[in-house]
């Protein structure tokens, strides 16, 4: 043996321990510690959304409701930007020096080589001025977005709005990004999944100086924006626009629906605002404006969310149920006895349609105590129990105290007393039908949604059942219809029964005595009720709905007009322009039209308040 | 039997494939490393990657000159080739060309040449023929010193260009006076040596609170210590003659060297040596200063995963986020693009190169031919160690490239020349004696 010659295994083990300490090192950072790969995507990869185009709204004959108009962001990256003439600038954004200082620190605050928005939202005719410039300050670039635009300032509370997210609407589905815009209210709360479409992504390579070297994986994680899906809505916006002009200066609402598809055709609710006031950058601004500053409270879709009594409307209701359980027949007559409830008129002793045609307030007294005093128990407080339990559920069917599952978020009820409602008020058999006789005449408890009475229209058209009303006839080019609007929901009130109401109903506008003359039109024959609900020490609220032409309905319509006067003085009116309107596309009255344009009834409101 | 046509026929194969592997894994990573859309062949000799080709087939072109020589030369002209390349380091100090704040290189037209690597080959011919020269000892001071001034001169001359990276190559040939018969107490204290250093550094930065208000500097506490554990050694081997004046001299020695390490480091280091080292020994903590590099490094190797991103599909080294990804940090391709697999592949064909270096010199008949063998297996032992050590967070930064892999012809040239002499006197060893 050599001499030191085991040296060597000293040695060899020196080396491959090094070798092996490396190796272990490389699997650790290699294939243990994946914050390396996170650390190398950030650094070296970016990812730009591909914002799809949001789906627009059209009208049922085709007209614009909602497209989207070009805005730019401003965008900024920090490290890029040279000396330049700051007072130009400024001038040519039309902004203050200190509002510059503040953006450009924050954006260098943010990344000095990652762009950040520097002003959002500049207008495309703006923008067209400020683009011919641009080249005179580097680092400053544009960045093409898309903004809602409505051609005619209509609709907004159908239409609704879209606004940023906000941590809670990222929270609730995690496509959603900072800076993402999603429906907020209105038609486009409900089909936002629809209406957004799909995100796309482009993944670039950047090197160390933020410059794109190309595509990533020749774009294998790519991915191109789906547009969103058009909507094609039911409302004529024509007759919205015309809607919303018969109610200005008034509050209350309008609600037509097509009878034999449910397609609501109009929902106005006074007051309204300008839909472009939420659009862009004056939006958060005008918003405050809308939702604090005023007492009117615009943005309030009266038609799905206010409730009120009825009125007299209601006694259609009462008349198809006592019919149907028999309690009355046609030809059954009460005395006009004015000592138990008040009424108004000459008439005396009238059968079922003259009583609905004189809206006679002491014959649906005696119909509804018939139907909540049945005989059937010798308590008259059960028996009143019994009674009420199975009105109510009648009354239900009609779509009353129910939500209707119509395609805007936020429905209100309404309410339909039942047993448990009073048991819970005066306490169990504490009350009988001489409690609760208020009902009767569509007062008392009971509360009912605008578009719950324009849906009762509807279903007195069509002899019996409806649809749920609602506003999108068709989804994208396949021309898709939610399914449960394609289903006919039945009254199970015999169909026979309506034709006398039905003939009242033509009394009530076309008859001399009729509560609703004013709803006549000459070449149409309408089919109405009126309706007053008393507000003491308030005017009374006008409400009237109808249906046109008598026969084959093409339309239904309920008007509520808060604080006016009768129903059959302002709602009347403004229900016939309304049809002549749909059914003529024009009107040829124009005194009655200035008429009721004229009319203002918020002041009254506000000097009694 | 020494017929002209036979000089391929004893060389070890093993060598000379796994040369041809690494040289070939290198170009291949280069040009992923500086990979750009506008220059994709890789041929295109404007770019790092078609000069490396060129480096490529002239050092195959030295691999069959080396070979061609006869076995004798190298060790005649040991003394010759050694004061050529100091001839040349002095050269490059007067004439050289100033890269990076470094004298280090001769430029000719397009082309530089760095002479630095080739004295490693001088310096190990030189001290090869010198060890061998002196029969089976290395022993007795003079010789020692001797050993040490011939390694002292290059050490010295590169330090003036200066280039640290490369003076430290020369630390590499402590393995070969191990194997020699140099003490190997001495690796003990070397050992000793690093870790007293980086404990010293470690406690520069650090004060302890004591009781009573009492503060005591990181240093003072370890000189305190140190001492506490002579007198225990003392008290125990009280009886072993002249153990007293022992331990004083090793406290001594030990205090003098801690504290020295300070005055190094705090005095003599610039300031991005010792922002190096305390980022290596996790003092600072700096991703965007001093610990950019190995951050980067590290980023890049770490992100390649399992199997890597693929022939170029690297982002970190082609985009720059690391800095010298063609030279000292190539490996941070390797491991970016092949991920643990090809960092596993590279490093065991490079343990397969440095065990097969020492089988074969232990096999050797002649001294010089083993002592050379060492020589070589250091050399090379010691570029991998820091090399890959660094791109991974294990050592300083110090510029040194990974042999046959980091782009540049001198430090290629120079590695064939020193891994082929091994080779050609191998594949003589049957007629080699002395």
């Amino acid at each position: 043996m050599k001499p030191f010659e085991d040296r060597k295994f000293v040695i060899l083990g020196i080396f491959l321990v090094i070798g092996l300490i490396f190796l272990g090192r490389l699997f650790f950072i290699q294939v243990v510690d994946d914050s390396y790969q996170l650390s190398a995507n950030n650094q070296a990869l970016r990812s730009i959304t591909q914002y799809p185009v949001r789906g627009l709204i059209y009208d049922r004959k085709g007209q614009l409701l909602v497209y989207n108009e070009a805005a730019y962001d401003l965008m900024v990256v920090p490290s890029k930007v040279n000396d330049f003439d700051t007072a130009a600038f400024c001038n040519l954004l039309q902004i203050t020096d200190s509002v510059f200082e503040t953006k450009i620190s924050k954006a260098r605050k943010y990344s000095r080589y990652r762009p950040s928005v520097f002003q959002k939202q500049i207008p495309a005719s703006d923008w067209a001025l400020i683009s011919e410039r641009l080249y005179k300050f580097n680092g400053f670039y544009g960045e093409k977005r898309t903004l809602r635009k409505y051609p005619k300032a209509t609709s907004a509370h159908i239409l609704g709005y879209i606004s940023e997210v906000g941590g809670s609407d990222i929270e609730k589905d995690n496509y959603y990004k900072s800076g993402d815009y999603i429906g907020k209210r209105g038609l486009e709360k409900e089909y936002e999944s629809v209406l957004r479409g799909v995100r796309g992504k482009k993944v670039l390579m950047v090197d160390v100086h933020n410059r794109v070297k190309g595509s990533y994986r020749s774009g294998l994680y790519d991915t191109l924006p789906i547009a969103g899906k058009n909507l094609v809505s039911s409302i004529d916006r024509d007759l919205q626009a015309y809607g919303e002009k018969l109610m200005q200066g008034k509050r209350g609402s309008i609600v037509a629906i097509e009878p034999a598809t449910g397609e609501i055709l109009a929902m106005v609710s006074a007051p309204s605002y300008d839909p472009n006031l939420l659009v862009g950058r004056p939006r958060s601004k005008n918003y405050k404006v809308l939702q604090q500053n005023d007492s009117l409270n615009p943005l309030f879709n009266r038609t799905i969310n206010a409730m009120y009594r009825p009125g007299s409307i209601f006694k259609i209701v009462q008349s198809l149920i006592a019919l149907d359980e028999g309690v009355i027949k046609e030809e059954t007559r009460f005395k006009c006895n004015r000592s138990i409830i008040g009424c108004h008129g000459s008439h005396t002793n009238d059968d079922l349609v003259g009583a609905i045609q004189h809206s006679c307030n002491p014959y649906f007294y005696q119909v509804y105590k018939r139907l909540i005093q049945r005989g059937e128990k010798s308590n008259i407080f059960k028996d009143a129990n019994l009674g009420l339990n199975r009105w109510q559920e009648r009354v239900k069917k009609f779509g009353f105290g129910v939500r209707l599952e119509t395609d805007l978020p936020g429905l209100k009820k309404g309410l339909v007393p039942d047993p448990a409602f009073y048991n819970r008020w005066y306490g169990e058999n504490r009350w009988a039908f001489s409690t609760i006789y208020s009902n009767s005449i569509g007062e008392g408890e009971l509360q009912v949604v605008p578009i719950q009475m324009a849906n009762l229209a509807a279903t007195i058209a069509n002899k019996g059942y409806y649809y749920q009303p609602h506003l999108v006839k068709s989804i994208g080019e396949d021309s898709v219809k939610r399914p449960e609007f394609t289903e006919r929901v039945d009254t199970e009130v015999d169909s026979s029964f309506f034709n006398p109401v039905i003939e009242a109903m033509y009394k009530v506008v076309n008859e001399t005595g009729g509560t609703a003359r004013r709803a006549r039109i000459d070449s149409i024959v309408v089919c109405g009720k009126t309706g007053t609900v008393q507000n003491d020490p308030w005017p009374d609220h006008s409400v009237f709905m109808a249906f046109a032409p008598m026969k084959n309905p093409k339309i239904a319509i309920a008007v509520y007009v808060e604080y006016s006067d009768f129903g059959g003085t302002w709602a009347a009116p403004i229900s016939s322009l309304m049809i002549e309107q749909y059914l003529t596309g024009e009107t040829t009255r124009p005194d009655k039209e200035k008429r009721i344009t004229d009319a203002q009834f918020l002041d009254i409101y506000e000097g009694k308040k | 039997m020494r017929a002209k046509n036979s000089i391929f026929q004893n060389i070890d194969w093993t060598i000379f494939w796994v040369f041809t592997a690494l040289v070939l894994m290198g170009w291949i990573n280069i040009y992923a490393a500086t990979y750009s859309e506008e220059h994709q062949s890789i041929f295109d000799m404007s770019m790092s990657y078609g000069k490396q080709l060129i480096w490529i087939v002239t050092s195959y072109v030295l691999v069959w000159v080396v070979l061609m020589l006869d076995p004798r030369f190298f060790s005649r002209l040991a003394y010759p080739i050694y004061g050529v390349c100091m001839a040349l380091l002095v050269g490059v100090l007067l004439f050289g060309t100033e890269i990076k704040g470094a004298k280090s290189w001769f430029t000719f037209g397009g082309f530089s040449f760095q002479p630095s690597e080739l004295a490693k080959y001088g310096t190990a011919l030189a001290l090869t023929y010198y060890l061998s020269s002196l029969g089976k000892k290395f022993q007795g001071i003079i010789v020692r010193i001797k050993a040490f001034i011939i390694l002292l001169i290059p050490a010295a001359l590169i330090l003036l260009q200066p280039d640290t990276g490369s003076v430290l190559v020369y630390a590499s040939f402590i393995f070969v006076m191990y194997r020699e018969g140099l003490s190997g107490n001495i690796l003990l204290i070397g050992l000793g040596a690093a870790v007293l250093f980086v404990l010293a550094l470690l406690l520069n930065y650090t004060t302890f609170n004591l009781p009573f208000d009492f503060e005591i500097s990181g240093q003072t506490l370890m000189i305190s210590v140190i001492g506490l554990i002579c007198l225990m050694i003392h008290q125990l081997f009280k009886r072993v003659k002249g153990i007293k004046i022992l331990i004083i001299l090793v406290f001594g020695v030990i205090s003098g060297y801690v504290y020295g390490v300070n005055y190094l480091f705090n005095d003599v280091l610039q300031e991005h040596q010792q922002s190096r080292i305390n980022e290596l020994l996790g003092i600072e903590h700096d991703p965007t200063g001093a610990g950019y590099n190995v951050h980067q490094s590290m980023i890049a190797i770490g992100s390649g995963g399992v199997f890597g991103k693929g022939f170029l599909q690297g982002t970190q080294t082609k985009f720059n986020f690391v800095p010298e990804q063609s030279t000292d940090f190539i490996f941070c391709t390797v491991g970016e693009e092949w991920g643990y697999f090809g960092s596993l592949v590279v490093i065991v064909l490079f343990l397969v190169l440095l065990f097969r270096i020492i089988i074969i010199a232990e096999r050797q008949r002649s001294t010089f031919s083993r002592v050379y063998g060492y020589c070589v297996a250091s050399i090379f032992f010691f570029h991998l160690a820091i090399n890959v050590g660094m791109t991974i967070g294990l050592a300083p930064v110090i510029g040194i490239p990974l042999p046959f892999f980091s782009y540049g012809g001198s430090s290629l040239w120079a590695f064939t020349i020193l891994l082929f002499t091994f080779v050609k006197m191998d594949s003589e060893r049957m007629h080699i004696l002395s």
